[in-house]
């Protein structure tokens, strides 16, 4: 059975705009958010739900946990219609708004979890052993007596994924949960993300931004583009698909000849050669890789990698299909 | 099972609540002024009914001694209702910022969960102004009838709360329409309350009917100090009608759960 089953979702929104040129008269117009999807999200899948700002990512989401009801077309989640179970489902599903705090900003941390605890109405002893379980891997105990609103962005969507998951949900759906976060703390999550669902079959869904999460969480991709799926299938195959490459850029000690590396593309230099551009696709090699065969031909002061843009591989699979 | 499940619930409300409770009381010097002004305000609000009967002796067939009476249930009600459910005038605030989408991912009913997420303890402090005048007002008046007087004093304080909570949850309803509208809401909610701290015999037949009947501001305060005296009452508002408070509550209930029913739909519908 599907965890998440959506037949030709379509939510529309009204929207209140000005009439040009007459100051107090306002126009209704119908703006559609979502646009005809259809998917299904088998349990204990990973699946990235990429696509730009306004593409219908955060509707459909909400649709899911039966915040908001679909215009037409239907949603199952976890085999139950979301808007009328809403509470039933509320206990078997975990969201995360990256933007929206679940915690209580006055108090400390530990206190919003045994608030929701009670919420969920865990038994005493499970939640017990469930939140020691999540203290650890997320590196939650040094700020567990901090009230929520002193807590640094890493650590505070630490907090956040641990509220989402001490009721132990099936399906985990998360809404930019690396945005704002350093190389570090991203790391730290998606470290803890790959384990949760290595150990427990949690199905993930996820809508980024970042390329990085999509890459190290999940095996399928779903690209959305004005409400409509433009491409579900795997990320090397939406790679290949779009070329989704990362860039390198290295500056080195002096200027060098454009660099030749097997399985990268030169991009361009600047500086007579001092920084280099190279293109490289991620499911074929890595930065690391590429970088140790740099240094067998120059010395590398500094590097910098670079991100594909979802906006830019959202654009070149569109142009593709027409 | 249905106990077990209502106690769960119990528990988790209070775990909410209680926190509150500690953030407000941990900041101290605060939560000492929030609870003077309060007071302040209320007695500034007294003195104002006090002003106008120094200038008259009798307004609506009422003294000041038994404008009292009607200051102090009107209060008593309304600063109850405005602990317990007073802090819904937030929920625009939680619909710009998004915030309410997190109530929706929580397994309990959303008014319910709005209802608990704060508790105003300032707010006692006014309810105090109200025991004051009631208790004032009770030992200064002729009462013909003690037991009658104690049984609809009890009637209007359990059932003129509910009325004017069951205002705050008809407002809130509004808000998922307006959501700018916290202003003209708050109208309405505290325009009723001082509506019932007037005595309702100094209305016109539509503001009588207004405040009788469509917002039963009248039941809470005036009808019932009507029982107490021994009055007849106006036109429109017989004093007997004071025992009908309950039904105005159940009225009151109805219209709060079919105007929160319709703005939960409305949300879910179009907002987002």
């Amino acid at each position: 059975m599907s965890v998440v089953e959506v037949d030709r979702l379509v939510r529309d929104f009204t929207v209140r705009e000005p009439v040009p040129g007459r100051r107090l008269r306002r126009r209704a117009r119908q703006v559609r958010a979502v646009d005809g999807l259809t998917f299904t999200v088998g349990p204990g899948e990973a699946v990235g739900y990429i696509g730009a700002n306004g593409a219908g990512k955060s509707t459909t989401i909400k649709m899911l946990a039966g915040i908001l009801v679909p215009t037409s077309g239907t949603v199952r989640t976890c085999g139950t219609d979301p808007v009328r179970a809403r509470r039933r489902l509320a206990r078997r599903i975990g969201v995360v708004f990256g933007q929206r705090s679940q915690l209580w900003w006055d108090l400390p941390l530990a206190e919003s979890y045994d608030i929701l605890a009670a919420i969920h109405r865990l038994e005493p002893a499970r939640a017990r052993r469930r939140r020691a379980e999540l203290v650890e891997e997320l590196e939650l105990g040094g700020f567990l007596a901090t009230p929520v609103r002193q807590l640094s962005l890493g650590q505070r969507m630490r907090a956040e994924v641990a509220a989402a998951l001490l009721h132990e949900p099936e399906l985990v759906v998360l809404d930019e949960p690396t945005i704002g976060l350093d190389v570090l703390s991203k790391q730290r999550l998606r470290e803890f993300l790959v384990h949760e669902r290595g150990s427990r079959g949690t199905t993930l869904l996820l809508t980024t931004h970042d390329m990085g999460d999509v890459e190290r969480l999940c095996e399928r991709v779903l690209v959305v583009d004005h409400g409509r799926l433009a491409y579900d299938g795997s990320l090397s195959g939406l790679a290949a698909t779009v070329a989704a490459e990362r860039v390198l850029v290295v500056d080195l000690a002096e200027p060098v000849a454009p660099l030749q590396v097997p399985g990268t593309r030169h991009l361009g230099s600047e500086g007579d050669g001092v920084r280099q551009h190279l293109a490289f696709d991620p499911t074929r090699t890595t930065a690391a890789a590429v970088l140790a065969q740099v240094q067998r031909a120059a010395e590398v002061r500094d590097l910098s990698v670079a991100e594909p843009d979802i906006e830019d591989v959202v654009r070149r699979l569109w142009s593709r299909s027409r | 099972m249905a106990e077990t499940t209502w106690r769960a619930d119990l528990t988790a409300y209070r775990a909410v609540l209680g926190s509150r409770v500690r953030a407000q009381a941990s900041y101290r010097t605060s939560f000492a002024t929030d609870l003077a002004t309060a007071f302040l305000v209320g007695v500034v609000e007294l003195a104002e009914t006090w002003v106008v009967f120094s200038q008259v002796d009798v307004l609506g067939g009422l003294s000041f001694a038994a404008v009292l009476l009607v200051f102090g249930l009107s209060n008593i009600c309304f600063a109850t209702a405005d602990l317990v459910v007073g802090h819904l005038d937030r929920l625009p605030r939680y619909i710009q910022a998004g915030t309410i989408d997190v109530f929706y991912l929580r397994p309990q009913p959303l008014l319910a969960q709005l209802v608990t997420s704060e508790i105003s303890l300032r707010r006692l402090t006014r309810i105090g102004v109200g025991v004051i005048a009631l208790v004032w007002g009770l030992s200064v008046n002729d009462v013909p009838d003690p037991a009658r007087a104690a049984a609809v004093v009890a009637l209007s304080l359990v059932f003129g709360t509910v009325v004017f909570a069951a205002q705050f949850v008809t407002a809130a309803g509004c808000q998922f329409w307006l959501v700018n509208g916290a202003e003209l809401t708050n109208s309405f909610t505290y325009g009723s309350s001082y509506a019932a701290s007037q005595p309702a015999s100094v209305f016109g037949t539509v503001l009588k009917l207004t405040f009788g009947y469509l917002v039963p501001a009248a039941f809470v305060g005036y009808l019932p100090t009507l029982v107490v005296l021994g009055l007849p009452g106006p036109s429109l508002l017989p004093a007997w009608l004071a025992w009908c408070l309950p039904l105005a509550a159940l009225w009151s209930c109805l219209v709060a759960g079919l105007v929160w029913r319709a703005g939960v739909r409305h949300y879910q519908g179009a907002g987002g």
